[in-house]
């Protein structure tokens, strides 16, 4: 069952679409991010879905139920903002106790409520301590409390994990996901962050210029993106242009004949194909002949990028470049200069719309 | 000495200068207050007989009841109305915005002297004449833009995401305003409201001009009085004034730190 579901929503500023015909379904008590660079949409999906911005056409429900002309406060939903939005002005405890002081909940039932949810984000303690008084990290659990406390049908997290540095950011990850777990909340989850979304995500919806491009499983996303827009914001790829061969499976390139286990179009038809650096392998151009792979092309490393435990090569093939991706496994070495080969299999050439 | 040190000991002493500037004018004029002469003539001799006779000055103390009723009213109505208005610039969109808070501005910068025959001029020629109600609605009129400008720098400095919280919590618009905005925001109406009491208490210019025959406030009360020669008890009135009005600040202060985050 869906527990949110867009249906055509289009927002227009003025001449351009904010969103333009977006159709969507959250599972219920799935995890799903909408990932797309700024300004492509994802925040105003997210905005609207909350009650804040009213779309133009289209429809959203929210457990079945429409929710045009509901306003935020009814439609049942958790929000935790960009920038926590803590109210500066109350302790921990009032921050968390809102939802439910606003709806009249008993006292008594209202501290045993926060004090469970503050157990949840492991804040047990720190009931009247002042926003300004926390930690990033903290603020950041504390603004997750206060959503979840009020039980609502749908959590809608704006980069929550934004303003945190690196490390305390992979903390919170976990923790949210853990958190959303246990309580089986459906997520909705905005970022740019593509790292972020595949780790979190059930599903990830990539967004861009108003519309959906593609959803699916993190997987399913990763390995078989639609369009270069997907591959390229999810992960990185190398894209080679050119025309489908008679067999259909093999495209005539810049880089030479590619295979590929994607049915071709007609021979003569415009294709392009996208290979992932991690989905290539180097070898020393003596051993080419010997080593396996659909896909063989020659070139000469230009340039080598180390980042520790993996280093990129960037190998010139004629005029074009390829980007291979390698494990630093202390082996296979190659220096700026060598010539090399560059193997991969078939089905690692992805077809996409340009 | 050092150069350092030299610095380290103008600094106070700079101060010590400037708030003795500031201070010791009315210094000597609360102690002429305790002198017997009625000419402020020397030698001091103490006396309590300025302070005996101000009770007895029914001028002097209507005119005092006058301007302090003036003062809260316009407080209450300047605050209230430009609390409003500085919301409906924040928070919402509508036409002439821009335009509208721009004029803002020119009120400010424009000599008292000239807004007062303005008034003045507009009041007689609409028959609200002259009167304490005039003199109300002059005082509104211009403590509002200072108003609205401290209350909406207060505005400012938290966005809409506090509010959107609030609503996204279940918070009905009342519930948003009064546990959230208003709490906010009052630090910023505290200032303005000493702000708007301020400018109608220290109001002469307007006063002077809107006041028919017969009724004054203090300000314009002190400068009659002082027309007609040396008068002690405005000395006196002032020395009270002074201490009571000081007084609320102080304690303003001890209980908030208006204008700044708390």
């Amino acid at each position: 069952m869906s527990a949110v579901e867009v249906n055509g929503v289009t927002k227009r500023y003025g001449e351009t679409a904010a969103l333009d015909g977006v159709t969507l379904d959250f599972a219920d008590g799935s995890f799903c991010s909408l990932l797309g660079p700024s300004g492509s949409g994802k925040t105003t999906l997210l905005r609207a879905i909350a009650g804040f911005i009213e779309p133009d056409s289209g429809e959203i429900t929210i457990g079945g139920v429409s929710v045009e002309n509901i306003p935020v406060r009814r439609r049942g939903i958790g929000m935790v903002f960009q920038n926590y939005a803590l109210f500066p002005h109350m302790t921990v405890f009032d921050n968390v106790a809102f939802g439910l002081a606003v709806r009249g909940t008993p006292a008594g039932e209202i501290a045993g409520r926060v004090r469970d949810m503050l157990a949840l984000v492991r804040l047990a303690g720190f009931e009247e301590r002042k926003p300004r008084q926390l930690s990033g990290g903290q603020q950041q659990r504390v603004a997750l409390a206060r959503a979840l406390v009020t039980k609502p049908k749908v959590l809608l997290l704006d980069e929550p994990l934004g303003a945190l540095d690196r490390r305390l950011r992979e903390e919170m990850q976990i923790e949210l996901r853990q958190i959303q777990r246990s309580v089986g909340i459906t997520t909705i989850f905005v970022t740019h962050d593509q790292e972020e979304a595949l780790t979190l995500s059930d599903r990830i919806a990539i967004i861009d210029q108003g519309r959906v491009v593609q959803v699916g499983a993190p997987n399913d996303v990763y390995e078989r993106p639609e369009t270069a827009f997907a591959a390229r914001f999810l992960g990185d790829a190398n894209f080679m242009e050119g025309v489908a061969g008679g067999d259909g499976m093999v495209a005539t390139t810049a880089f030479g004949p590619v295979r590929t286990a994607d049915p071709l179009p007609n021979a003569g038809a415009p294709v392009m194909l996208a290979v992932r650096p991690e989905k290539m392998r180097l070898v020393k151009s003596t051993e080419g002949a010997e080593s396996g792979g659909d896909n063989r092309i020659e070139g000469t490393v230009r340039q080598t990028v180390f980042s520790g435990n993996s280093v990129t090569y960037i190998v010139a093939v004629g005029d074009e470049v390829v980007r291979v991706f390698a494990q630093n496994r202390g082996d296979e070495v190659f220096d700026v200069g060598d010539a090399v080969v560059i193997l991969w299999s078939a089905r690692h050439s992805v077809t996409v719309k340009p | 000495m050092t150069a350092a040190r030299i610095a380290g000991l103008a600094g106070p002493l700079v101060l010590g200068l400037v708030l003795a500037f500031l201070y010791l004018p009315i210094v000597v004029l609360a102690l002429m207050g305790f002198n017997e002469s009625v000419h402020y003539e020397l030698p001091f001799r103490f006396s309590t007989r300025w302070y005996e006779r101000l009770p007895g000055n029914e001028r002097l103390i209507t005119a005092t009841l006058n301007s302090i009723w003036l003062a809260l009213a316009n407080t209450v109505i300047a605050t209230t109305l430009g609390t409003m208005a500085a919301l409906a610039f924040a928070r919402y969109r509508f036409r002439g915005r821009t335009l509208m808070r721009l004029l803002l501005f020119p009120p400010i910068t424009i000599p008292w002297l000239i807004i007062a025959i303005a008034m003045l001029v507009l009041f007689f020629w609409t028959g609200i004449g002259r009167g304490l109600h005039a003199m109300l609605l002059g005082h509104v009129a211009l403590s509002l833009p200072y108003v609205i400008i401290v209350v909406g720098a207060r505005l400012a400095s938290f966005g809409v995401e506090l509010e959107e919280a609030a609503a996204s919590l279940g918070a009905r618009p009342l519930q948003v305003f009064f546990r959230v905005s208003l709490p906010m925001m009052a630090p910023g109406i505290v200032a303005a409201a000493l702000f708007a009491f301020a400018i109608s208490f220290d109001q002469f210019v307007i006063s002077y001009f809107l006041a028919p025959p017969g009724v004054s406030t203090l300000p314009v009360e002190i400068y009659s009085a002082i027309r007609k020669g040396f008068t002690p008890e405005v000395n006196v009135i002032s020395t009270v004034v002074i201490v009571i009005s000081m007084g609320i600040l102080l304690l303003f202060a001890r209980f908030s730190r208006f204008g700044g985050e708390r």
